[in-house]
């Protein structure tokens, strides 16, 4: 049989298996193609705000759905282009949440005025679709694709305020760094499948391991490090990590409160997600994807997900079709299905004795060539294809693996403690609220940044407590962050200005928001009891636990260092004397709508700052599936 | 317990959660509410302190009282653990004393009034719950949930300079208390209950156990963690109780030195782990003599333990481990003393939850840490080429030394003392202060016994450092305020002086009496200081609240127009210079006699720091209450204090003159802790031998304690009894000798004579002390 006639008739199976896990995605595309539609139906008339708020809804009901079903595990959908697995269902879960708060929030807030509403939800909940994409990608073209999707429209929803020129000047920027950030990254996608032959990521990770399991030359080495690199800059844009962060402060200052809300928590969590999953795919690959290993896939395709994927991998499944039958190792003795469920020790010995790593020991003695051109490699091995395979047991395979773990860990690490270091120094001399939460949120994400290199150097339940402390983080944040940037629109609104000057003596006007803002704010220091001690709490444990102890006195250090410039805002509602002539101000925390809206977001932060457990159980279930 | 803890510390901030309903300008409502959730917290404390009742906070023992522990965080292994003992009670009466009088002294406060209550309540709740905090998180937690109501504190109500104090009072807190996470975290990850529970007696196998689990007061969910389970404890039924151990051998072998050298194999079937294990009793007439019927299914197993009769907790045990299945799972063991012959209920059936002995088990839990600290090697491994307990004891230090403060991080005191409302500077002095001395001997000191040992050099050396420092500083200061300020730094420098000297440094000495004194002498020290401190702040806030300046040099003859005043000034001035018969006396004696043995440098340094202490002070009192007339602006305002001044000053100047002679009322309450910490570092000591005997006396019960650690750790509470009824006399003793005709602060050779008779004194009646552990 042909095997791409085989792909072909499962594609309509597999297309509607993969639909039923997809709800929240097809929710919001829904809602985003009503909105388009209706609006060239009915105009100014069309109750935008409504239709976004009913679409998220719908779509965070049918994330929490999925969540409810315990067999989940981990699942490949769309032929292995995206994962579905507790991580996914969290992030979506959090993401339609928080698209939830957001409409209620932007409602109020009036951003969206009544000509851009349609814009508005539209561009914020495409990107958000894009965002879900992000959480869930499992294939590095999807990575590329996803960011993209999230990130197009966020450009536009920077330049929201038409007709101002810093909004202009922000979108314009965003869009020209996210452009080149793109570029960088595709091209490090490029190198990554060249040198590998897969993009999709577990194929893509054991190949890895294989290749360095028995030695790469330098050279290859060399591509293999850049390629990671430059994946890095795509995702440390989106993260707006050190020293791609250049972006964040002129797109909070210059685009509306509620865009920067939006880009710091919706953004930040997906760039998160995805950090996380690359992570975890390439450091610990999970092992029922070997089943896609390169001896399989000239076989019968038995597994629905993965056959698209092994089309791009072209040259090892050759390889593997013609050395089958030289090899006498291989053959019937390693067919496709048994490797689905049998266990990861057994399957690495299958793949050690069969063809492709004859081919990859082969492409070994060959590595500068293959390094740089397929073809090269391709008829290399086909030469070799014949010699007695190399031996690469488990142990092999484990040190190659702990290489790429180690390599990436101290990436992230070395890049989060000079993001949260230069974001908490940047923000001392800022005068605007805005510029000073976006280096905020640069710092924060280097805090965020920490646990993933604490995750990839342990081991175990360790390593999942220590990708829970990103989830938890994650998912705490959305209180910190999202009310600071509601408060700082509200108080817009009033005020009419984003100047910390501008809040001097707001206690005697307002004191239940101070409150609130004071709440965030130590929240975001990190004091007990409030969300953001645990968070950091969670997130300095595991990096204690991987001993990874310069980056945990780097962190602390952070902590106190940040106490400054949160406080002098504190310091100016509170301590200072009101301006002369500034506006009254209205906004009591109980009896108006607006003020009840800070309320309700900014109590968690004390709730899970003292109860926090369920929290960190569902962070915990939520990476149970990411260690192989 | 539970409760009674838990009211007093939460107390204040229900309080403060009331006031948020209080309209503002109810000013005097919610000072008055304010006073009196101050007042209940100070009475439910002075009951705990009175004797005699089930409460009661027994006077004479060392191990921690009402202690409990409620789980909070699971996944972290948090919990809600609270207890007191003799060095954490002084202290928490103080607060509640002094947070009464400082909320009394607060009247002259009148901008507002309520966010002023609320954040003062909310304070209490944070220092109440760092002294009674045996979670290692929650002190954590209360140690910076602290700092916030202070920095508003100071910096809403406070004087000219008082954004720059607050921000400089909370940044040098917050550094310190990340420097402290990093050292919690730290030993969290390094910590291994299964290693404390295999040299405890929480293991039956083993013959001799060195810590007595039960004094951890570890909650017993802990224990099925680690595959322990009891039946039902009922006191009337002790007989009947049965202890089932999911490993029948040990979980892990331990060396000598307590590093985690193997682990046995345990005969139990590890498949079972997994499962919750049930045992039931139930009545069969088929089964005579007893059986188990057991039955495993995929997600539990079920043993029945069937008898015609109820079978006793020794035939029950008989019966499962003869089972050949049940044994396999199970190992049934009786209480330690227990013979057994109590009938089990079919209602004791007991579950064992699952767990897994491959897993280390991390704890929080400072009693545990402590003695994990002293009796494994757990927080030896190293880090950058020096023992996790080493970077944990330095970085701990960091955290309490700057709140202590000591120099060199002494620098935002003066500030924060002198920007700070009179009532916030009398918490500060008073209270704040005592966090630190309260850490280096809760924290620093137990768990990591080595790196304290190692440093103790540096710990005494800073203490004579700020003690001298601070005297000098003092007197060179034209501020009456800061004037107190630097005082306090001298006179902490005491209490860590007092804690450093571990004198079995000192030419390979080794006598408990010594640091026994210093310790005591430091906590002693801390509580005067408390008073004495307080007190100074309140007197300079009485006399600025008039005249509003604090400029030295523009007072003068206060005595004649403010007679009160003046006495109770002179009253608390004195007690802070420590004049024999006062309260500052004894601290300071106690601490310079023990810092002889250690460094004798170090001891005249810290004597003759008496000498500077009384000239700055005696200097002050000349400037301010005597001499020619007030030159000052406003002299019309000095008028004679108010009885609410009078009556706030008062109760200090009396704790001042009852403690001063009568020491033992603290004591009483502190020593059998002090000396219990004491004993159990010299115990550690021993063991590692890194001291060598002093005498015949001590000889004998060193290689006593040696031959059989356990029984010498088992006894120190009786040795701690003996030494307390020591203490308390051989403080009558020099109070006697020290209330003599001269005083020492002038003369001094002769304070130098007195010192050698006290010494000898005390170590005359020291000695059944040091014999006590080997009898």
């Amino acid at each position: 049989v042909n095997p791409f006639h085989a792909r072909l008739a499962a594609l309509p199976t597999d297309t509607l298996a993969s639909l039923a896990l997809f709800g929240p995605e097809l929710a919001l595309c829904a809602t985003v193609v009503l909105m388009l539609l209706l609006r060239v139906m009915f105009g100014r008339r069309l109750p935008t705000t409504g239709l976004a708020a009913a679409g998220v809804l719908v779509a965070t009901a049918a994330a929490i759905a999925l969540c409810c079903d315990p067999t989940l595990g981990r699942r490949e959908v769309f032929s292995g282009l995206l994962v579905v697995d507790p991580m996914t269902v969290f992030f979506r879960i959090f993401l339609c949440g928080f698209a939830v708060l957001f409409v209620v929030f932007t409602w109020r807030s009036g951003i969206p005025d009544r000509d851009d509403a349609a814009d508005f939800y539209t561009l914020a909940l495409g990107s958000l679709v894009g965002m879900c994409l992000m959480a869930s990608s499992n294939h590095l073209l999807m990575l590329f694709l996803s960011i993209e999707m999230a990130s197009v429209p966020s450009y536009a929803l920077a330049g929201i305020l038409k007709g101002r020129r810093v909004s202009s000047e922000a979108a314009l920027k965003f869009s020209v760094y996210g452009a080149g950030t793109a570029g960088v990254m595709l091209y490090g996608i490029s190198l990554l499948a060249g040198i590998t032959g897969s993009v999709h990521l577990p194929t893509l990770a054991h190949r890895l391991a294989d290749l360095l399991a028995v030695g790469a030359a330098p050279q290859t080495q060399m591509v293999l490090a850049l390629g990671g690199l430059m994946v890095m800059v795509g995702l440390a844009f989106k993260l707006s990590a050190v020293p791609f962060h250049f972006w964040a402060p002129d797109v909070f200052e210059g685009a509306a409160a509620e865009v920067g809300g939006f880009l710091s928590v919706a953004s930040k969590a997906a760039a998160l997600a995805i950090l996380l999953r690359v992570a975890s795919v390439l450091g610990f690959p999970p092992a029922e994807a070997a089943a896609v290993g390169p001896l399989q896939q000239a076989e019968a395709p038995a597994s629905a997900g993965e056959q698209f994927v092994s089309a791009d991998a072209r040259w090892p499944a050759q390889v593997a079709g013609h050395a089958a039958p030289h090899s006498p190792q291989s053959g019937p003795a390693t067919p496709t299905h048994a490797a689905s469920d049998a266990p990861a020790a057994e399957l690495h010995d299958a793949l050690a004795q069969g063809a492709y790593v004859s081919a990859a020991a082969a492409h070994d003695a060959q590595a500068d060539r293959a390094a740089t051109h397929a073809a090269d490699a391709h008829g290399a091995d086909d030469a070799h294809a014949a010699a007695p395979p190399a031996q690469i047991g488990p142990q092999q395979r484990q040190a190659a693996l702990r290489t790429v773990r180690h390599y990436m860990a101290y990436l992230i690490g070395l890049l989060a403690a000079i993001t949260c270091t230069f974001g908490n120094l940047a923000a001392y001399g800022q005068n605007n609220i805005k510029r000073l939460l976006a280096y905020s949120t640069i710092a924060h994400a280097g805090y965020m940044m920490l646990p993933v290199s604490a995750f990839l150097l342990l081991e175990g339940s360790a390593a999942q407590e220590a990708a829970a402390a990103v989830t938890l983080y994650v998912a705490l944040y959305l209180f910190m962050n999202l009310t600071a940037f509601a408060i700082v629109a509200f108080l817009r609104n009033q005020l009419r200005s984003e100047q910390i000057d501008a809040y001097a003596g707001l206690i005697r006007k307002a004191p239940g928001v101070v409150i609130c803002f004071s709440l965030v704010l130590l929240s975001l220091i990190g004091l007990p009891p409030l969300a953001g001690f645990v968070a950091k709490f969670a997130a300095f444990a595991a990096l204690a636990h991987a001993g990874l102890i310069l980056l945990l006195l780097i962190g602390c250090l952070n902590t106190a260092l940040s106490l400054f410039y949160y406080l002098r805002v504190m310091k100016a509602m509170i301590l200072d004397p009101p301006v002369d002539g500034s506006p009254d101000i209205r906004l009591p925390l109980l009896r108006s709508f607006d003020g009840a809206l800070i309320a309700v977001l900014s109590l968690p932060l004390l709730v899970l700052g003292l109860l926090w457990q369920p929290m960190h159980l569902w962070a915990l279930d939520a990476v149970q599936r990411l260690l192989g | 317990m539970i409760a009674l803890l838990s009211l007093i510390l939460f107390l204040p901030a229900l309080g403060a959660l009331v006031l948020l309903a209080f309209p503002k300008e109810k000013v005097d409502a919610i000072r008055m509410f304010s006073l009196a959730v101050t007042a209940v917290v100070l009475l439910l404390t002075a009951w705990l302190a009175v004797q005699g009742h089930d409460h009661s906070f027994r006077t004479g023992v060392a191990e921690m009282q009402g202690a409990f522990s409620i789980p909070w965080i699971s996944t972290f292994n948090i919990y809600y653990a609270l207890g007191t003992d003799g060095v954490s009670f002084p202290l928490v009466a103080l607060t509640a004393l002094i947070f009464v009088l400082a909320m009394w002294a607060s009247w002259p406060i009148t901008q507002q009034v309520k966010g002023y209550c609320i954040l003062f309540l909310l304070l209490e709740t944070g220092v109440l719950g760092v002294f009674l905090a045996l979670d290692f998180f929650l002190f954590y937690v209360f140690w910076e949930v602290m700092l916030l109501p202070m920095y508003f504190l100071i910096g809403i109500w406070g004087g000219p300079r008082r954004e720059y104090a607050a921000i400089k009072f909370f940044l040098f807190t917050l550094v310190g208390g990340v420097a402290m996470l990093v050292a919690v975290l730290m030993l969290y990850f390094h910590s291994d209950l299964r290693v404390l529970a295999a040299v405890s007696d929480f293991d039956v196998t083993n013959d001799n156990p060195q810590v007595a689990w039960s004094q951890l007061h570890l909650h017993p969910e802990v224990e099925s963690l680690l595959g322990r389970g009891a039946t039902q404890w009922d006191p009337q039924r002790d007989e009947a109780r049965v202890v089932f151990y999911r490993l029948a051998g040990k979980t892990t072998e331990v060396s000598t030195t307590g590093a985690v050298v193997a682990s046995v194999a345990p005969p139990t079937r590890s498949a079972a782990w997994s499962k919750p294990l049930e045992i039931q009793f139930v009545r069969d007439a088929d089964a005579a003599q007893g059986d188990v019927q057991s039955d495993e299914t995929a997600d539990r197993i079920v043993l029945r333990v069937r008898s015609a009769a109820p079978l006793t907790a020794a035939q029950v045990v008989q019966v499962i481990n003869a089972d050949p299945y049940a044994s396999q799972v199970v190992h049934a063991a009786l209480p330690r003393g227990s013979r057994g012959s109590g009938e089990v209920q079919a209602t004791d059936s007991v579950t064992l939850a699952p767990f897994d002995p491959s897993v280390p088990l991390h704890t929080f839990n400072i009693l545990a840490l402590a003695k994990m600290g002293q009796f494994t090697a757990l927080f030896d491994s190293t880090i950058w080429g020096m023992t996790v307990q080493w970077w944990a004891f330095l970085l701990l230090f960091i955290g309490f030394a700057i709140k202590v403060p000591v120099v060199p991080v002494h620098t935002w005191l003066p500030d924060a003392h002198v920007e700070a409302p009179t009532p916030i500077s009398m918490i500060l002095a008073g209270i704040l202060l005592k966090l630190g001395g309260y850490g280096i001997l809760r924290i620093c000191y137990p768990i990591c016994p080595q790196a304290a040992y190692d440093l103790a050099w540096l710990v005494c050396l800073i203490g004579v450092v700020s003690m001298v420092y601070g005297a000098f500083a003092a007197m060179a200061q034209k501020d009456f305020k800061r004037l107190v300020a630097y005082s306090s730094v001298s006179h902490m420098g005491y209490v860590i002086l007092g804690m450093g000297v571990w004198t079995a440094t000192a030419e390979h000495l080794f006598a408990t009496d010594s640091w026994k004194l210093g310790m005591n002498g430091a906590m002693f020290q801390m509580i005067a200081h408390g008073i004495s401190s307080s007190g100074m702040f309140f007197l300079v806030g009485v006399v600025y609240d008039r005249v509003h300046h604090r400029n030295l040099d523009e007072f003068g003859g206060l005595f004649a127009k403010m007679p009160v005043y003046s006495g109770i000034s002179i009253a608390i001035f004195f007690a802070a210079m420590g004049l024999p018969g006062l309260c500052g006396f004894i601290g300071e004696v106690f601490v310079t006699l023990s810092a002889w043995n250690f460094s004798r440098v170090l001891a005249v340094i810290s004597a003759a720091t008496v000498i500077l202490t009384a000239g700055y002070i005696l200097w002050t009192v000349q400037r301010v209450y005597f001499g020619p007339e007030y030159k000052g602006p406003h002299p019309e305002a000095l008028t004679p204090m108010t009885t609410r001044e009078v009556l706030i000053g008062a109760p200090l100047v009396a704790l001042a003159i009852i403690l001063g002679v009568f020491p033992q009322t603290v004591f009483n309450y502190m020593s059998p802790s002090v000396n219990q910490t004491v004993d159990d570092l010299r115990q550690w000591s021993i063991r590692l031998g890194v001291s060598v005997p002093e005498n015949a006396a001590t000889a004998t019960s060193l290689s006593t304690a040696s031959s059989r650690p356990a029984a010498a750790t088992l006894t120190t509470s009786r040795a701690a009894d003996a030494a307390n009824i020591v203490s308390g006399r051989r403080d009558e003793t020099l109070s006697a000798t020290a209330i003599g005709p001269t005083s020492r602060r002038d003369v001094p050779p002769e304070a130098e004579g007195l010192w050698t008779a006290s010494e000898s004194a005390a170590r005359r009646l020291a000695g059944p002390a040091s014999v006590a552990p080997g009898d």
